[in-house]
């Protein structure tokens, strides 16, 4: 008998590991595949404030990008970076559009700095002539997401979870998880199985939608930020399933450039695409034209948890109230998995949660 | 040859990444036969394709027609190959990318053929050791294309080492460019020899052909450079067990060959590890058939065994090539090939003596020693991670230390990485998530951004 078994060992699984295992609750974690072997190995690392307009979402992203600069210094090297985010437009008409949400933005608590082109040029020297302008968020962070997630797994271990790879769970009941083989006794069942969370055997609309990201050669301090172009806000927030680009480009401590964000609902389909490749290319070098001559080296896919209202579901389950449930943050899992992970362990000690949790309420679907 | 990387370090200058693709020949027409690799197993199938019928367009995935082998500029194959009617080179063809159902990308166009025959060959192996990431030291396969395409000596004063008779033929290019080879340093105590006569006396020609390349350079069998520093303005490398410090300019490497299959990977085709070498391998049939129907693979990818094993391999290849798309019959793919299949039984003998003789080391490396030049991890870093993460796979292994992440993508590190993961786990890594690499090169932005809107 174990006080929570969580399900998943990607970065909300860990999270949620490691913030129960603090409060002395002994955990077990059960993942259905190998060590950050599902969308946390796939993703950029991006914690962004910038991305999101007022509301629960910003609400969450705000608390989890303070967590995560408190849990960084026991992290480790996890590659932690304040390197801002900046979002530009080659089109003149969106600009008003921009300033706008970066005002409302600001009145929730964001940092958020309009500039016009020359302004842009200054903080990217290398950015396309036409960009019409943009706004910065200094707040915008990026991590390794495999290094932080494996870090927390490896502190909770220290703390005495236990980690079960390639162990999945397969049903969940009110005094714990089977997994094919066996079962787990656990008070508190977490499910954090992200794309997968569906798979538990509880009705949820969570779906798996595909994102390939290319990466290219070290080609030096090129670029400074995160920079991406507006229509990834528009893009974030449709519901289409057919494949939308919006570009997404930055910089690693690596040198080597992470090119983004392509959005697909095509299930897990493992199957190459050319299609997103070229276009990732051709977003890329339309915001910074020196990137043409940069050789892309490894370009990989991952599937973010989609649910249908952009919001994830972190708290009980309407059936099975011993059921916790921490998934359905699509592309902003790396960012609001600290914040997941605070107020799972809330829920799970009967603590009053630092946010309000009824936006994310299972219950609404 | 095919992409070796060998000296894709932050330093050193590449010799062998093929240049980016630029305008291609559009004149081409569809070819019914793609043949990827112009070396021996390459020129060979395309020829024996072309005889059969079948138009035939061979792309080069490496720098020159000729392959790893570094077949004479006027050897007859090539210009068999080039004369032949029905076979087209294509120029800047450079296959990037494949993708299940025979879809190959080469430069900005997109090639679907009935059937491909893989002739991808291999690259230089080499064992990391202290130092090997220092400028001035190469692979023996770099060495000796620098030598013999620009005819530069990588140094004035040289050591060649690692193991098999390939440093031989390195040590020879060397000296041709008027390079002092110290000695070269073989780690096989080549008595073994001894125990495989069959092998002698089936090819008297080669070990003629060794003792010619030896004649007037020290050979130290037996031995091998463990450590390599920097020595006032070049190096000193320490040859064990002699235990002996040598000053030199530059010091070759070369530990065997490892096969370039990572376009099988993309098509799906099954792979084995080759028990003679450990080199993951591309699985075929006795008529060099992959497992996926049209795929047919020949030379060092479906096993190491040099350029005469390569070019008979070829040569059935590309026979079962035209018989896939029924060009011609069994009875004419069984007695056309028959000859070939003879001078393939003999050569895979001769091979298998040398894997024996020469048998590839797969030790891990002391703590301090570079594992992943791109990406400078050294293996006690690697291993450090590996126990207070829990890696266990391969995946975990590059998102979590970033070996195998960089501009080589594992080609030279991974090997020694499996052997680190075998070590500290005591299980046997899945050697297949190594191969798997959607860009078979670097490709530039601009090429990928070009491609034609062919694929829906």
């Amino acid at each position: 008998m174990v006080d929570v078994a969580v399900v998943g060992a990607g970065i909300v699984g860990a999270a949620c590991a490691l913030a129960c295992a603090r409060r002395g609750l002994s955990v077990v974690v059960l993942e259905r595949g190998g060590l950050v072997a599902g969308t946390t190995g796939s993703g950029e690392g991006n914690l962004l404030v910038s991305d999101k307009p007022p509301g629960p979402e910003l609400g969450l992203a705000l608390l989890s990008l303070r967590l995560w600069r408190e849990w960084a210094p026991e992290l480790g090297e996890i590659e932690l970076e304040r390197k801002g985010g900046l979002i530009v437009t080659r089109s003149a008409a969106a600009l008003p559009a921009l300033s706008a949400t970066a005002r409302e933005q600001a009145a929730a608590g964001v940092v958020a700095e309009e500039l016009d082109a020359s302004a842009v040029r200054e903080r990217e020297p290398a950015i396309a002539p036409d960009v019409a302008g943009g706004v910065y968020y200094p707040q915008d962070m990026q991590v390794q997401p495999a290094r932080a997630a494996a870090a927390m797994l490896a502190a909770a271990r220290d703390l005495g979870a236990r980690v079960l790879l390639r162990t999945p769970a397969v049903a969940v009941r009110p005094d714990g998880v089977d997994t094919p083989s066996s079962s787990v006794t656990a008070r508190w069942v977490v499910n954090a199985a992200g794309a997968w969370a569906g798979s538990l055997g509880t009705a949820l609309p969570v779906a798996p939608r595909r994102g390939f990201v290319m990466v290219t050669e070290p080609v030096g301090r090129l670029i400074r930020h995160k920079v991406y172009s507006a229509e990834y806000l528009d893009n974030v927030a449709s519901d289409a399933a057919s494949l939308q680009t919006s570009t997404v480009v930055e910089g690693t401590p690596a040198g080597t450039v992470l090119i983004g964000a392509t959005r697909e609902l095509v299930g897990f389909d493992p199957a190459p695409s050319h299609d997103a490749v070229r276009a990732l290319a051709r977003g890329a070098i339309a915001l910074f034209p020196a990137l043409a001559s940069a050789r892309a080296i490894r370009v990989y896919r991952g599937y973010r948890p989609f649910a249908p209202d952009h919001l994830p579901l972190i708290g009980p389950d309407p059936r099975v109230p011993s059921l916790l449930h921490a998934h359905g943050h699509e592309g902003a899992g790396i960012g609001l998995a600290p914040a997941t992970g605070h107020l799972i362990a809330q829920s799970v000690v009967g603590e009053r949660p630092d946010l309000d949790l009824a936006p994310f309420d299972p219950a609404r679907f | 040859m095919g992409v070796c990387f060998a000296c894709a370090g932050p330093q050193s200058p590449r010799t062998c990444v093929p240049p980016p693709a630029g305008p291609v020949d559009t004149q081409v027409p569809e070819p019914d036969v793609v043949v990827v690799g112009a070396g021996p197993g390459g020129l060979a199938a395309a020829v024996a394709a072309g005889g059969a019928g079948s138009p035939v367009a061979g792309g080069r995935l490496g720098a020159r027609a000729g392959g790893a082998a570094r077949l004479a500029a006027r050897h007859p194959l090539i210009d068999r190959a080039r004369a032949h009617p029905r076979v087209t080179f294509l120029q800047r063809h450079e296959v990037w990318s494949a993708a299940p159902g025979l879809v190959l990308r080469a430069g900005d166009r997109t090639l679907r053929p009935r059937a491909v025959v893989l002739a991808t060959g291999g690259y230089d192996r080499v064992v990391p050791f202290p130092g090997w990431d220092l400028p001035g030291v190469v692979t023996a396969g770099g060495a000796q294309a620098l030598a013999k395409e620009r005819g530069i000596p990588i140094g004035r004063r040289v050591l060649v080492a690692g193991t098999g008779p390939f440093l031989l033929a390195v040590a020879a290019s060397l000296r041709a460019v008027g390079a002092e080879v110290v000695a070269v340093v073989e780690a096989s105590r080549l008595s073994r020899w001894l125990r495989h006569p069959r092998a002698i006396v089936g090819s008297p020609g080669r070990l003629v052909e060794a003792a010619r390349y030896l004649r007037g350079t020290a050979l130290w069998p037996g031995q091998r450079v463990a450590a390599v520093e920097r020595y006032g303005s070049g190096l000193r490398a320490l040859v064990s067990p002699m235990d002996r410090w040598v000053e030199v300019d530059a010091v070759c490497v070369g530990h065997g060959f490892t096969p370039s299959i990572e376009l099988a990977v993309a098509l799906g085709c099954d792979t084995r590890t080759d028990p003679r070498d450990g080199s993951l391998v591309v699985t075929v049939d006795d008529a060099q058939r992959s497992t996926v129907p049209g795929v047919l693979v020949a030379g060092e990818a479906t096993g190491v065994g040099g350029a005469a094993l390569a070019m008979a391999e070829g040569a059935i290849a590309g026979l079962a090539a035209a018989h896939h798309i029924g060009l011609v019959d069994d009875r004419a793919l069984a007695g056309g090939s028959a000859p070939h299949r003879r001078r393939r039984a003999r050569r895979l003998r001769f091979a298998d003596a040398l894997h024996a003789v020469y048998p590839a080391p797969d030790a891990v490396p002391p703590d301090e020693t570079v594992l992943c030049r791109c990406e400078r991890v050294t293996v006690g870093r690697a291993r450090a991670d590996v126990l207070r993460y829990g890696i266990d796979d391969v995946r975990a292994l590059k998102l979590l230390t970033r070996v195998g992440m960089g501009m080589c993508q594992g080609r030279m590190c991974g090997r020694t990485a499996l052997a680190l993961l075998r070590a500290e786990t005591g299980q046997a890594p899945d050697p297949v998530a190594f191969a798997r690499r959607p860009f078979a090169f670097p490709v530039p932005l601009g090429t990928l951004a070009d491609g034609g809107d062919d694929l829906a």
